[in-house]
């Protein structure tokens, strides 16, 4: 387990010093700015749209919903709505929940084993605050760098921006969201590394992208806070890529920017055949985004196939005499 | 086997320490009583499904006997279900392995065993599949998790999908709604591929095509079995029941799982339905072809499930009666909320049940035709229908057990509560992140109640236990009510282990109790032929 966190941190090092000396040492800017972030950005795109499809195909034979409430039934009998959905309506919330507020998280229990033979399952919200944490800095990271592939900048991420920097105590104005962008990855791994069961569990897949995050918000918060980058020249490198007009600007960037620009890449392009498709997955998912309905409105199995079954004929001619005997009404006398 | 150790010392054993070796590199332990038995030949023969090579084999041996292209068969298997099921294939993609369902799982509470954390008894499936079927597997093999299906991956699925009851406790705190009962199923129907069954699913089945039922009861023994509880009845209540079978004409049809038939304490609810029927004046009958509830085919595959259940709406459709009313069971209903309709409707007799008591319309089952008996009873509760008198349980201090199923399958939470706190007077729930849609399974789930796993049993059962155990020292609970057949067999032993001086009953069993007959005789005994409590004792208690 300690092997899969260091290969992994291992290997994002060496991504990043191969960025670094690539465009440094070798010169191959247009390699590491142009070639590598259009090529990631097809991977992605195929490679997404591929694995949506490729769900999409797989058939949904039966309405299986995890129902975590109770069923709508009786007319004096309180349905639960979000947990227990009997309309699309109450699906699409219950959904809604999931997603934006990760619901179900939210419900997370420890086990523990206490004194007197006693085990208790205590409400922890850990978990779901660090990931949420997580997710939504990183939401809010990814809109505030359309600023950079934009012109003019569109509002929302204007508005963003002044939100995020609420904080306006140092020159340059803080953005929270890239800190707690590096707090929640941070949180994460700490979790993962420390924790016994989810060290046992994890693997190179997890620790991997988690590592290449950090790498992301600490050269993100490092260009933007200690070793200023020349933000114009970046943006016109990045409203080339745009525009379809890629070019180098003149003067050159400094290599922070391509190791950045690197691990973008290289997490944009490792999203379809990763764990990362959960942000896919979960609108898939059939035990949450089907109604508890299943009595009332039949649903079709598109492979429904006829089987071989036992008939009352055939059973009835096994046990006529038996049951004739026992009073039974048969249909053949 | 060993002997069972006393629980104490099986409760200090519990480990939740993780190995130092990595799970891959862990051989599954199939010594005896680890290990469910495989099942007999001539049950794979009767229902035409694959065999293995040997008739006589156990998990156990070193070499298993399976064909030589086995490889491939599991290959196109999980291809075909991977195509049939977006579940699976959603389920083989989407986790991250956060962590939240490690512990929520009862037999990993109960054994320690780290494969028995839901998320790691999916990767062994998960493994398999990156390898096989996965880009980044294929190309950086076990870097991506992947693991090349060897003869020990099949024998750990053999071990851990046997040790799965498939409650879906876990699926209820993925934030991806991953279900360990839909990798469960999925694997069982790989290794049914190779004929790797277990004799306690196979032979119920078995029985259940041939005779209707899983337990083997042949049409004229079903009958006496049941006229032998209206004697019971007609000696505790003076009253006289006349139950009809196969009756063509009659309104509803009404099954339930053979268990309720054959085994105490399944019995004793038994008589509280025919009761309950007979204070009605119920126009319905019973079935010996569709005398089987419950469905041991969900647990062998999707095809087998279908095949069993199709007796239900061929026999109602038979007999043309208006609708279907079911017992409680816990899996049959989620065959029949789930599966049934999909699978062997539409249905093609009758109508949207509609109570003949109350006149009640129950549009939640328009579709199916088939009521549960806990709505059918609260509603007929609702309008006072009834007449009962709970004190007649005051000997009963009760808590509720929610099954598995009908809680994460169904839904079914308040209807069952509705109808014990009307049937007695002392009802205390356990600790909330024990019941409901947080249920514990009983631990014998899934055909898994086979007396060769006792000790797993026990300790799968241990989170239900100990939450029974926690009302029955605050409370003074002893007795254990639920709505499902599996429990009210797996129940008693485990309560005489960790809880001794708890007993099971079923919901109806109550109702039985209290319900006051028409021309009854004065009674002195409940349905298990008990004394009923003194008189003096009713007044004092209205609490709860």
């Amino acid at each position: 387990m300690n092997a899969a966190y260091l290969y992994s941190l291992v290997t994002v090092v060496v991504l990043g010093l191969i960025a670094y000396a690539g465009v440094e040492a070798a010169g191959l800017d247009v390699l590491f700015g142009v070639i590598i972030p259009y090529l990631a950005f097809i991977i992605f795109l195929v490679g997404f749209a591929n694995k949506i499809i490729d769900w999409s195909k797989s058939a949904v034979p039966f309405k299986i919903p995890t129902t975590m409430g109770q069923q709508k039934s009786l007319a004096w009998i309180k349905q639960n709505k979000i947990d227990s959905p009997y309309t699309t309506g109450q699906v699409v919330i219950r959904m809604l929940l999931e997603i934006l507020l990760f619901r179900s998280l939210f419900k997370n229990t420890r086990t523990g084993f206490g004194a007197g033979r006693r085990i208790s399952y205590k409400w922890v919200i850990w978990l779901w605050l660090f990931a949420l944490l997580f997710h939504y800095s990183f939401l809010v990271v990814v809109i505030r760098h359309l600023r950079f592939f934009t012109e003019p900048v569109p509002f929302f991420v204007s508005f963003l921006e002044r939100i995020d920097g609420m904080l306006q105590i140092l020159l340059p104005n803080i953005f929270l969201s890239g800190f707690a962008l590096l707090a929640g990855a941070l949180l994460l791994l700490v979790r993962r590394v420390f924790l016994p069961k989810l060290a046992y569990i994890s693997r190179p897949a997890d620790y991997f992208p988690l590592f290449l995050i950090i790498g992301i918000a600490v050269t993100g918060l490092m260009m933007r806070y200690l070793s200023k980058v020349d933000v114009i020249r970046i943006k016109e490198l990045t409203m080339g890529l745009a525009t379809l007009q890629p070019s180098i600007p003149e003067g050159g960037i400094s290599g922070l920017f391509y190791v950045h620009l690197f691990f973008v890449s290289i997490l944009v392009a490792y999203i379809p055949f990763s764990k990362i498709m959960h942000m896919g997955g979960i609108f898939l998912s059939p035990t949450r985004n089907l109604a508890n309905n299943s009595r009332a409105k039949r649903h079709e199995n598109p492979w429904n196939y006829p089987v071989k079954t036992h008939t009352y004929e055939e059973y009835e001619e096994d046990f006529r005499d038996k049951m004739k005997e026992a009073g039974i009404p048969v249909e053949k006398e | 086997m060993a002997e069972t150790p006393k629980p104490d010392e099986l409760f200090e054993n519990i480990d939740h320490g993780m190995p130092d070796e990595p799970w891959e590199e862990v051989p599954p332990d199939l010594s005896e009583g680890r290990f469910c038995y495989p099942t007999k030949k001539k049950n794979l023969e009767y229902l035409d499904m694959p065999t293995t090579t040997k008739d006589e084999w156990s998990p156990a041996d070193a070499e298993w006997p399976i064909p030589d292209n086995w490889k491939e068969i599991i290959h196109e298997g999980f291809k075909d279900r991977l195509e049939k099921y977006r579940s699976l294939k959603v389920f083989m993609d989407t986790c991250v392995r956060c962590g939240a369902c490690a512990d929520k799982c009862h037999f990993f509470i109960g054994t320690g065993d780290p494969k028995n954390m839901p998320v790691l008894r999916a990767e062994l499936l998960r493994s398999v599949y990156r390898n096989d079927f996965t880009t980044a597997g294929k190309i950086l093999g076990r870097i991506a998790g992947g693991r090349p299906l060897t003869r020990q991956v099949l024998k750990e699925w053999f071990s851990y999908f046997y040790q799965c009851t498939e409650c879906r406790r876990c699926s209820v705190y993925c934030p991806y709604g991953i279900d360990t009962a839909e990798v469960t199923m999925m694997a069982r129907e790989l290794l049914s591929l190779l004929g790797l069954n277990i004799n306690w699913i196979l032979e119920p089945a078995a029985n259940c095509f041939r005779t209707g039922n899983h337990l083997g009861i042949q049409p004229h023994a079903f009958r006496e079995m049941i006229e032998f509880f209206c004697d019971d009845i007609e000696e505790i209540t003076g009253v006289k029941i006349e139950p009809t079978f196969n009756r063509k004409g009659a309104e509803i049809l009404f099954i339930t799982p053979s268990g309720d038939v054959f085994a105490d304490p399944g019995t004793y609810t038994m008589m509280g339905y025919l009761l309950l029927f007979e204070h009605l004046g119920l126009d319905y009958t019973l079935s010996t072809y569709a005398s089987e509830g419950g469905n041991f085919g969900l647990f062998t595959s999707s095809e087998m499930m279908k095949r069993l259940n199709a007796k239900m709406y061929a026999e109602a459709g038979r007999l043309g009666v208006k609708w279907i009313l079911g017992g409680e069971c816990g899996h049959m209903w989620r065959v029949i909320h789930q599966y049934m309709d999909t699978m062997n409707g539409p249905a093609d007799f009758g109508e949207t049940p509609k109570s003949p008591v109350t006149g009640t319309v129950f549009e939640n089952a328009a579709s199916t035709r088939m009521v549960h008996i806990t709505e059918f009873t609260a509603d007929l509760l609702r309008n006072n229908k009834l007449k009962l008198d709970p004190s007649r349980n005051d000997n009963k201090v009760v808590t509720f057990h929610d099954s598995c199923n009908p809680s994460r399958a169904m839904g079914l939470l308040e209807e069952p509560r509705y109808v014990l706190k009307h049937a007695c007077n002392h009802f205390y729930e356990m600790p909330e992140n024990t019941i409901r849609e947080q249920t514990f399974c009983c631990g014998s789930g899934s055909g898994l109640n086979t007396e060769e796993i006792m000790e797993l049993r026990l300790l799968g059962g241990l989170p239900r236990a100990n939450a029974v155990k926690y009302v029955h020292d605050k409370y003074g609970v002893n007795m254990l009510a639920c709505i499902c057949a599996i429990d009210r067999a797996a129940l008693p032993p485990l309560m005489d282990y960790w809880v001794p001086g708890v007993d099971v009953t079923g919901i109806h069993e109550m109702v039985g109790n209290a319900l006051l007959m028409e021309g009854e005789a004065e009674r002195t005994m409940d349905l298990r032929f008990e004394p009923l409590p003194y008189a003096e004792e009713t007044e004092e208690d209205a609490d709860e």
